[in-house]
């Protein structure tokens, strides 16, 4: 049985689709990953899956249970670590995690255990009497990890796990991740828009933009479809007439323009510079730089949508503040 | 459907974080302590007009200033809803897998119990200045109108908390609500000396019949029979915490 099954899900808001009409399954066990630009849809369908949110239309089933008719048998099956901090932090990390499985009706003595338990894996056990408002950010993130598990999901979703912390923090948040899916069997899904981030912990990525998944498949299988080294041209002049010669080469895999840049792809890139660099000099159009490289999720999220990742978030940014007038941010809510 | 475990965390969370306050404590205490202390002693050798001979102005006030006590800490029970919201901690709640009625019993609960402490810390001081209260049978009988009123208005402030989305409706609440509330209560003066058209408004509120009862078993001095304003008082305190309910159950937390 699939650890989550989702059809045609949708979520409208205001009659603006968030999300539209995506479909996927994840296997039990499985490290999944939902990347894309903030505004593309990825914490609506989290809020879905965790029973937040009231889907508009479509079905999705979370552990085998429906996320609309048994919310109760989903809510006892997923652990959640939401972008925000959801902690009191008027209460000690202990009380946090202890009124956490109280609420999932867990009796004392294996409460306590538990607890010990979550709490030697995140490293907290000393810090556990102190108040959650003495918390660094990294510590709360490892806190809410801890909370995430107590009550054994089958199912964990983490929500942008390391947006905001420090780089070392983020690596061991990454080593936590990556040790309880393959120690103890959790299904994780998890959000992000680091692209390192999805490259480094998932099986299989979903590339959502949008509102719709535009791709989906393991991280490499995503960037062999490319097709080998990307090469990028920055040019001075018009390259239209210059890309319209090299794309009818054999062996150019992909290209795209972005400004004044060509990105195209090719197996042995380095090989193919100098005849790139000649086909330009033919036209009198004068190369400014040349880049090798193997691809990286970042050329698969251009490839796939025709821009950057951090374009795209910016143009979020914009279409969010034209739907509020005078108000910038609306689609946390 | 109810969850006794949720309604025991909920409680318990709030006394820890009410235990934990001390400014919190003190902060609300201080207005009506103030009210008590000054209106009490300025005006309590003038004879309360609209009141029958041989009230004292400090024996008319201690059930104004209790009820008083009772409308601030319960709405602001009612719309900690607003702060969990705010610190994210409302997301935790609402993904228990626990009915979302067990939480509002869990809260009223715990709001109810902080609101019932501060009356009495307020009671207990009361004492000093010469308030008198006529016996336990009287006690007994201000506790359930201190209930009453309790639940009341932490059922208004979780119905304004469900539909607020962050904290900017907090000071309309307090400003354009719970002040009226309390001016047209007749907490502080007899509601006889208001014109009849704001009277009306006055039988509107519900405090005036909570204050009333308060009075009517603390002093015995009541402007309606005890048991017309236990029976509004029951009702009101159905309705608020019913509706409260309803729509806390109904928002979407995401």
């Amino acid at each position: 049985m699939d650890a989550i099954s989702v059809e045609n899900l949708s979520k409208q808001f205001n009659g603006l689709a968030a999300v539209d009409r995506v479909s996927f399954s994840v296997g039990e066990g499985e490290l999944f990953g939902l990347l894309g630009p903030n505004g593309a849809g990825k914490t609506t369908t989290i809020n879905m899956l965790s029973t937040l949110l009231r889907p508009t239309s479509g079905s999705a089933l979370v552990a085998g249970f429906d996320v609309s008719r048994s919310r109760d048998s989903v809510r006892k099956s997923i652990g959640i670590v939401f972008q925000e901090p959801a902690l009191d932090i008027k209460l000690t990390g202990r009380e946090n995690l202890e009124f956490h499985a109280m609420m999932y009706g867990i009796d004392k003595v294996e409460r306590r255990r538990r607890i010990d338990e979550v709490l030697t894996l995140v490293e907290l056990t000393d810090k556990a009497r102190v108040l959650v408002e003495h918390y660094s950010g990294g510590m709360k993130r490892r806190l809410e990890i801890a909370r995430g598990l107590i009550q054994q999901p089958k199912v964990l979703f983490l929500d942008e796990p390391t947006l905001g912390l420090d780089a070392q923090t983020r690596r061991n948040i990454w080593d936590y991740i990556r040790r309880l899916n393959k120690e103890r069997r959790v299904t994780i899904i998890l959000t992000t828009h680091y692209m390192e981030e999805a490259d480094y912990l998932c099986e299989r990525i979903a590339i959502m933009d949008r509102g719709v998944f535009v791709a989906l498949d393991a991280p490499t299988r995503l960037k062999d479809l490319l097709g080998g080294d990307v090469v990028c041209l920055e040019v001075e002049g018009d390259p239209e007439p210059l890309l319209a010669e090299i794309k009818t080469a054999p062996w150019i895999k992909t290209y795209s323009r972005h400004e004044d840049t060509l990105n195209l792809t090719m197996e042995k890139g380095e090989r193919r510079i100098p005849e790139l660099v000649m086909m330009a000099q033919r036209r009198g159009i004068t190369v400014t730089s040349v880049q090798l490289r193997k691809p990286s999720l970042e050329d698969v999220f251009l490839h796939f949508t025709g821009r950057t990742i951090r374009e795209q978030e910016a143009s979020a940014d914009e279409r969010n503040r034209a739907k509020i007038p005078g108000h910038g941010m609306g689609r946390r809510r | 459907m109810i969850n006794w475990t949720a309604i025991y965390v909920m409680w318990l969370r709030e006394m820890k974080r009410y235990t934990r306050a001390k400014s919190r404590v003190f902060g609300s205490l201080g207005m009506p302590i103030f009210f008590m202390a000054f209106l009490g002693l300025g005006f309590n050798r003038m004879a309360v007009p609209g009141v029958s001979g041989g009230t004292n102005y400090i024996h008319f006030l201690v059930p104004g200033i209790i009820g008083m006590t009772l409308l601030f800490s319960s709405t602001m029970q009612g719309l900690s809803v607003l702060w969990d919201r705010e610190f994210g901690f409302l997301k935790e709640i609402m993904v228990a897998p626990v009915s979302r009625f067990s939480l509002v019993l869990g809260r009223i609960a715990g709001g109810i119990t902080t609101a019932l402490i501060q009356s009495m810390i307020l009671l207990v001081l009361s004492l000093f200045m010469g308030f008198r209260v006529a016996g336990a049978g009287s006690f007994l009988l201000a506790l359930v109108f201190m209930l009453l009123i309790g639940f009341t208005f932490i059922g208004l402030g979780l119905i304004f908390a469900s539909k607020m989305k962050d904290m900017q409706g907090f000071s309309i609440v307090m400003n354009f609500i719970v002040f009226p509330l309390f001016f047209l209560s007749g907490a502080l003066y007899p509601l006889g000396n208001l014109p009849i058209y704001v009277r009306v408004l006055s039988y509107a509120d519900p405090l005036t019949f909570g204050i009333d009862g308060l009075r009517g078993s603390l002093i015995n001095v009541s402007t309606f029979p005890i048991g017309v304003d236990a029976a509004v008082m029951a009702g009101f305190s159905l309705i608020m915490v019913f509706l409260g309910a309803y729509f806390f159950e109904r928002t979407e937390s995401a």
